[in-house]
């Protein structure tokens, strides 16, 4: 206890059970919040919220066993998301282990291939060195989530806790922060050299808190942005230079651009398969700068040209001063602003508006958008709410987009949710959740009770697997398998019986009115939001499509 | 101007620095001496879909630290990428890929074959022109260590397998850096 306080933590989020009971009897005293979640897979996922929404380090505690692995989609989570997040669990007593005793489970074995890293405790001496040692490998270099497994007889065991005087030295943990200055020179007279350059930016710009310098370096001349799905917010939506997302729902600009342009330079971000789509002819004609804090991420899946490895942070700035030492002239942009200016005009995103106060999943969002000015932490399960929102509300600000982005993980928004507003209660903290997605985790409504975390949940209901569903009708001859999600439950009523508030929308005409009521609410609510049932998405690249291959939005046509 | 940044970056002149480099690579792992490191190691290729051709493990002079030497097919796997998947590993202290031209490697066989009289002389001459040595002798088998490079041995499998390869026993290449005057 003394060691995480140490650390500065000041709220966890876990269940106990046998194995931990030692650390939950010294919690009892301890002048820090615990969160009494109601499943450890909540738990992991409010400390990753919880961490998204602040920058500091979420802790997450669960038992052995059962707690343990309950723990590990969240852990995995946060390893695809690079989330700093530490673990603690419970193990069953040391001489115990390796005998399948009562709640044992081999928890670091089973979480090997996705944590950053992992501590066995052996020694109860070890633990305060471990403690610290597991919040610098998680918060340091490319954040990640670390375990720390503590049989239950050594968390009993009493020990001297000396406070830390020396930093955290770890033999095989070096991460490079700086970025090679030559790399960084010859990247700026790329850029000069460039027609067509377009800013690739990533999660690791929001990791690094780097907006403000990724602000800099793209006003440094025109330089037009797009941002992944873990980047939104990094680079202002509202920005004139801003292209929208890129990706597999991105928009024909953002994808369009990356497609013809002669430079990328991408910022903390990892050229996953939903940006690339087809690897082979993705952006045909570029060179590739790539930033990133992990080595390893570059020429992985894309092959860079100028690797540069360092902390965005501290690698933008002088990028920005190289690259403004050049003293280039922009004139040499204005072609490549006018196709792009072009395709922004000609393919905005678009919606067939609703008809007869019916709700369209976009206009749920706009509407959101308006009645929380825009400025609240919003939070999403994974599905097409989730796409719906990154493309339409429109983040202008870091840290304010909470999903689960590599891993996918539905059940991930009302979790998140909950420990954003631990993280930051005087935000206004709202989940867009899926009707597919809410389901896995609704148990956490009780902890949002109890706990008295007033968080907006906004149901975005059009009872099916919505994403899966598009799929099957797209991809798979409107073969509808196992999607349709039937009128169970009564969602408002759900809400009640946990003592949330429930409300119900189902016309257009009040829905911001409603959802105006919803936030000024002083307890946390479940709105029931009933859409269009079968919107697709768009636009879209269909899977194992170039990006200039982009479906969008049937104009004029029927929906549904 | 600093010395080594040309003045001017034409896009056309950058290039990807190459990936695979078509030959067998010898790694050679220093690791810190602790409960499950060889398991994050072998896991992380299982996991990234690298295939280790042979792994050897062991002490160094150091009691702390232990190494790890594994070879790997530097044709189907790019082994920059896979160096820098292993640093991110915290147990990991340090990774030399061993230039071939710079560094002795040796492994150690041991072949059980089948020996019966008429065949015996011919087996024992094999050994001696491999500077192998007869370990155990049995009424139907020899028992013969051979330690050299992985091409020794391969060759000294070729020779004796058509008398009956009973059994064969390779602990994998372990490699040193060439001593400089």
């Amino acid at each position: 206890m003394e060691s995480l306080k140490a650390e500065g933590v000041k709220d966890v989020f876990g269940i106990p059970g046998g194995a931990n009971l030692p650390t939950y009897d010294a919690l009892y005293d301890a002048d820090f919040r615990h969160v009494q979640v109601r499943h450890e897979q909540g738990g992991g996922h409010a400390a990753e919220g919880y961490a998204k929404a602040s920058g500091r380090v979420g802790v997450a505690f669960a038992t052995s066993g059962p707690g343990a692995t309950n723990l590990v989609t969240a852990i995995a989570d946060a390893m695809m998301d690079s989330t700093p997040t530490v673990f603690i669990t419970g193990q069953v007593r040391t001489e115990l282990i390796g005998t399948d005793g009562f709640q044992e489970a081999d928890i670091l074995g089973a979480t090997m291939p996705f944590v950053k890293h992992s501590f066995a405790v052996t020694d109860p001496r070890q633990i305060p060195e471990y403690v610290h040692e597991a919040f610098h490998v998680a918060s340091t270099g490319r954040p990640g989530p670390v375990l720390l497994d503590i049989p239950q007889d050594l968390s009993r065991a009493d020990i001297d806790y000396l406070p830390r005087t020396e930093p955290v030295e770890l033999p095989g943990y070096k991460p490079s922060t700086e970025g090679n200055i030559k790399q960084i020179r010859i990247a700026a007279k790329a850029l000069a050299s460039a027609r067509r350059p377009i800013f690739y930016t990533g999660g690791g710009v929001v990791n690094a808190n780097a907006s403000e310098e990724l602000r800099e370096l793209a006003g440094s001349d025109r330089f037009p942005v797009t941002s992944t799905l873990m980047g939104l917010g990094a680079f202002p939506a509202s920005s004139d230079r801003f292209l929208g997302m890129l990706g597999m729902h991105g928009t024909v600009a953002a994808n369009w651009a990356m497609d013809r342009a002669d430079l990328i330079v991408a910022i903390g971000a990892r050229f996953d398969d939903r940006i690339t789509g087809k690897l082979d002819e993705f952006a045909p004609h570029a060179k590739v700068i790539h930033i990133d804090i992990d080595p390893a991420e570059i020429s992985k899946n894309v092959g860079a040209h100028i690797p540069i490895v360092g902390d965005v942070k501290q690698v933008l700035p002088k990028l920005t001063r190289e690259y403004r030492a050049l003293q280039t002239d922009s004139g040499r942009l204005e072609e490549w602003w006018s196709t792009l200016e072009g395709w922004k005009d000609a393919h905005p995103l678009y919606y067939e508006a609703g008809k007869d106060g019916e709700i369209k999943p976009q206009f749920m969002i706009e509407a959101l958008h308006r009645a929380s000015q825009g400025d609240a932490i919003v939070t999403s399960d994974v599905g097409q709410h989730q796409m719906w929102t990154a493309q339409y509300y429109g983040f202008d600000k870091p840290r304010r987009w909470i999903n689960s982005g590599g891993l996918g993980t539905m059940g991930f928004g009302l979790p998140s949710a909950i420990g954003a507003k631990v993280a930051c209660p005087s935000e206004e903290v709202v989940c867009v959740a899926g009707d597919g997605s809410l389901i896995m985790n609704v148990q956490e409504l009780a902890t949002c009770v109890t706990e008295q975390v007033p968080v907006k949940v906004f149901l975005m209901n059009n009872g099916y697997m919505g994403m899966v569903r598009q799929w099957q009708e797209l991809f798979w001859d409107r073969r509808y398998s196992s999607v349709d999600m039937g009128s169970s439950p009564d969602w408002v009523k759900l809400a009640e019986a946990f003592g949330a508030k429930g409300m119900r929308c189902e016309s257009s005409a009040d829905l911001e009115e409603q959802m105006v009521a919803a936030l000024e609410h002083d307890g946390p609510v479940l709105m029931d939001v009933r859409v269009a049932r079968e919107e697709n998405c768009y636009p879209m690249i269909p899977p194992g499509n170039a990006a200039r291959d982009m479906v969008e939005a049937p104009r004029g046509a029927v929906s549904g | 101007m600093e010395a080594g940044t040309p003045q001017v970056v034409k896009l056309e002149d950058l290039h990807v620095a190459g990936q695979l480099s078509g030959r067998k690579h010898i790694l050679s792992i220093l690791v810190e001496n602790k409960p499950g490191v060889l398991a994050r190691v072998a896991g992380l290729f299982s996991r990234r879909g690298f295939n280790i051709d042979t792994l050897a493990v062991g002490p160094t002079d150091d009691p702390s630290v232990s190494r790890i030497t594994l070879t790997l097919d530097g044709a189907v796997h790019p082994i920059d990428q896979v160096t820098k998947q292993l640093h991110k590993l915290v147990n990991v202290l340090k990774i030399r890929d061993m230039e071939p031209e710079e560094t002795v490697a040796r492994e150690m066989a041991l072949f059980k074959v089948s020996s019966a009289v008429e065949n015996r002389a011919e087996i024992i001459q094999f050994a001696e022109i491999f500077r192998a040595k007869i370990v155990d002798v049995a009424r139907r088998t020899m028992t013969i260590e051979v330690t050299g490079s992985a091409d020794k041995i391969e060759a000294f499998e070729r020779m004796v397998r058509p008398h009956g390869l009973v059994e064969m026993v390779r602990t994998g290449e372990i490699a040193i850096g060439r001593g400089h005057d």
